[in-house]
């Protein structure tokens, strides 16, 4: 595995490796020294198109907790803004020698197509509305340090499918790990290929969550309503949108003991999640972060501590 | 005369048989005993068989001298100077032992010592999670053909090799025998 650009890219072995991994350097962020020499020597560039607090954050901690030297460029500020072409701009930064690149890009595709100019490893860290598959891996963490085993469970993602990379990767992350996924969107909200994805799709919340199915709901993943993306009336109002797509209280009630509530964060309160439900028995919103910086730390170890593979 | 029927074709030459085995770790047991107080040390385990190997330890000694030490496991897979020279490798699980093993001394287990570096890592790795006291080595086969100046101080049993062999060791736990042999590579 050279890159990580589409949860897709990913067998069923090879993410479930990245999770052991992962709950390997979990156990770590617990002691006083948390520094591990295994990317030592190694240079990981953040490069954000697009503004991010968590991801670049967790990025460079986990780099930096692996002993590589991170090294953060955000397009404001850089020549990006003076007019230089992203082609020039990533072979520009490759050419310094960098042994990886980690790539956030407002278009999607970009980040593919970085990866075909330049020699190093590159990361998806989010290209516009297609895909985020560290994202995707840190909830497939969280969910399964709290239910165990992903095989067969039942996942319903709620909100903004059409503007989110984050309900792409984690469709296909969760059906090459065995689970069921059912989105639920208002119609103007549900992408228009998502016929061809491995998951059910629903218009009605409530249905999909205490209807004939219910009981068989093993989590529920709240999506930020993407305003900076949305360029017309995907509904009629927030309050409208909230009454009928927001994981309310009383909505919350539906679900079982246990059942745990997912957010990628940042959430917009009162819109498409409750506080009852953000800050709730329920809610793993801070595992997830937490869970971020574990994964990523696994990602970078796959990507780069390993040599060319030699068969045995 | 001993019957080997139950030799599997490619298993090799056997140096250790099962009862050898459990013989085996018996008298490293006692050695660990008369070198030092279990009382004031650890036992750490090198994942994979390291780990099994540092719990019989644990349990024989208890068995001698009635007293209880604690066992842990230490990976070293991030500390290895050699994670460039193949593919990714999975991580194993590091648990400290109960009481931590500061000030205290430390008797890394493993199953063969041969070249020294999985102990020069495991020196490494040790270091980021206290200052033991003191650091000894425990082995259950050692095939020469060192690299690093690194010696054990227990034994299980000496085996000459030539490089192009490899030491195979099958524990019960893991393999569902106990078993040391020399295969030709």
């Amino acid at each position: 595995m050279k890159h990580l650009l589409s949860a897709a890219d990913l067998s069923r072995d090879e993410a479930l490796g990245i999770l052991d991994t992962a709950a390997r350097m979990h156990a770590i962020q617990t002691r006083e020294v948390k520094k591990l020499p295994p990317l030592r020597g190694r240079t990981v560039v953040n490069l954000f198109f697009e503004d991010s607090t968590r991801t670049r954050s967790s990025f460079e901690i986990a780099g930096k907790w692996l002993s590589a030297d991170v090294i953060n460029v955000s397009a404001k500020g850089s020549s990006v803004s003076k007019g230089e072409s992203l082609r020039d701009t990533a072979l520009t930064v490759a050419a310094m020698g960098v042994d990886a690149l980690v790539v956030r890009h407002n278009a999607s595709g970009a980040v593919q197509r970085i990866a075909q100019w330049v020699d190093c490893a590159v990361v998806n860290a989010g290209d516009g509305t297609h895909e985020h598959p560290t994202q995707a891996l840190l909830d497939a963490y969280t969910l399964r340090g709290r239910l165990g085993p992903i095989e067969g469970r039942h996942v319903v993602i709620v909100g903004d499918i059409t503007h989110s990379r984050v309900a792409r990767s984690n469709v296909l992350l969760l059906n090459t790990l065995g689970a069921r996924v059912t989105l639920v969107a208002p119609p103007t909200l549900m992408p228009s290929g998502v016929a061809s994805w491995p998951c059910t799709t629903s218009w009605d919340l409530d249905e999909a969550l205490c209807g004939k199915a219910h009981g068989d709901v093993d989590a529920v993943m709240m999506l930020r309503v993407q305003h900076e993306r949305m360029d017309g009336g995907y509904f009629a109002s927030a309050h409208e949108y909230a009454a009928t797509y927001g994981l309310s209280p009383r909505r919350l009630d539906y679900l079982g003991e246990g059942v745990p509530v997912l957010h990628p964060g940042p959430m917009n309160r009162g819109l498409e999640i409750s506080s009852a439900a953000a800050d709730g028995a329920h809610s793993v919103v801070l595992d997830q972060v937490q869970a971020g910086v574990a994964v990523r730390m696994a990602v970078l170890y796959t990507l780069l501590a390993g040599g060319e593979e030699v068969a045995v | 005369m001993t019957l080997r029927a139950a030799v599997e074709p490619g298993s090799g030459a056997i140096v250790l048989s099962a009862a050898d085995v459990s013989r085996t770790i018996d008298r490293m047991a006692h050695q660990i005993i008369e070198n030092l107080d279990p009382a004031a040390a650890v036992l750490m385990g090198i994942p994979t068989r390291g780990v099994p190997l540092a719990k019989r330890l644990a349990a024989r000694i208890e068995v001698f001298c009635g007293k209880l030490m604690p066992v842990g496991s230490l990976d070293i897979t991030l500390y290895r100077d050699d994670l460039k020279l193949r593919g990714v490798r999975p991580l194993g699980e590091t648990v400290e032992p109960e009481g931590g093993i500061t000030a205290k001394t430390v008797v890394l287990v493993d199953d063969v010592l041969f070249s020294g570096r999985s102990t020069r890592a495991a020196l490494d790795a040790l270091s980021e999670l206290g200052r033991p006291s003191a650091v000894q080595l425990a082995v259950l086969v050692d095939r020469g053909h060192r690299q690093l100046p690194i010696r054990a101080d227990y034994v299980g049993k000496n085996v000459p090799t030539s490089s192009g062999q490899s030491v195979r060791v099958r524990l019960a736990e893991l393999d569902g025998e106990d078993c040391v042999s020399v295969v030709e590579a």
